[in-house]
């Protein structure tokens, strides 16, 4: 499991567009490098990342080796109501990681 | 001892400094506008550009203009660049930005990533970091609910490159 740091505000008005950030500890290597002895260090990296609202898809992004390490994400959601977020990550070697969070809307 | 300064020296020096700083700023200047989308690519790397962004619009030729790239002009580390981009729309089911594609020029590929929108976003708006092998231009391609392609060109220097490290 990859460390992740998500914000997501305390709570939001019903109707409010509020931001949501997100990065996680992921070396998103190239596939382009060598190590010390020349080998060619092979391609790890996320390919897909996905937000969802109660299970509707917010946001979403197609990865390439051009996104840094530690990749970081800051979108919009608009709350409606106090739903479940859910953050996914998936990538090479069969990375998949999902966390979720509390939108509160009061 | 002493060390004998020729009198003529110092001002041939401050002439050839001033001809040096005259030469940066020229070039500075003179960066050609290259990869306009709209206009012939002029360099192999603006064509395998324009291929890219015109494979993922299915060949259609995006207009220039609503979509905004905000990145830093001058760049000091490739490895890790911030950069936003964001396009002004309701965000109604009926019209809403559906993806925003951004695009380089001289990275091993030409893909950095595509980002995809719902009217649930509420904005399309995105910010990431991103890494850039040298300086180059970066095209960013806005999809409409409508089908309509928007794009936007921004060219940014370099100072330390990423992949550069073994």
């Amino acid at each position: 499991m990859a460390r992740t740091l998500i914000h997501v505000p305390e709570r939001a008005r019903a109707g409010e567009v509020v931001e949501l950030r997100v990065t996680i500890a992921h070396p998103m290597e190239t596939g382009y490098r060598s190590d010390n002895e020349g080998r060619p260090v092979p391609r790890d990296i996320l390919r897909r990342f996905s937000c969802r609202c109660d299970g509707e898809l917010v946001f979403s992004a197609e990865l390439f080796p051009a996104v840094a390490a530690y990749p970081y994400f800051a979108f919009h959601v608009r709350a409606t109501r106090s739903a479940s977020l859910s953050f996914t990550w998936e990538g090479d070697q069969g990375f998949a990681q999902t966390e979720t969070r509390a939108l509160v809307v009061a | 001892m002493t060390i004998a300064v020729d009198p003529g020296q110092a001002p041939r020096r401050r002439v050839l400094l001033g001809w040096g700083a005259a030469g940066a700023c020229a070039l500075l200047t003179l960066r050609p506008l290259s990869a306009q989308t709209t206009s012939a690519p002029t360099t192999p790397e603006a064509a395998a550009l324009r291929a890219a962004v015109l494979a993922w619009t299915g060949g259609v030729t995006p207009r220039q203009g609503r979509l905004e790239i905000d990145i830093a002009p001058l760049v000091e580390n490739g490895n890790s660049v911030p950069v936003a981009l964001s396009m002004p729309s309701p965000m109604t089911a009926e019209d809403h930005v559906t993806a925003i594609a951004l695009f380089n020029e001289r990275n091993p590929q030409r893909e950095v990533a595509v980002f995809h929108f719902t009217p649930r976003s509420g904005l399309a708006q995105v910010a990431t970091r991103i890494r850039l092998a040298t300086s180059q231009t970066l095209t960013a391609v806005a999809r409409t609910s409508e089908g309509a392609f928007w794009s936007r060109d921004v060219e940014v220097i370099v100072t330390l490159a990423a992949c550069i490290e073994s």
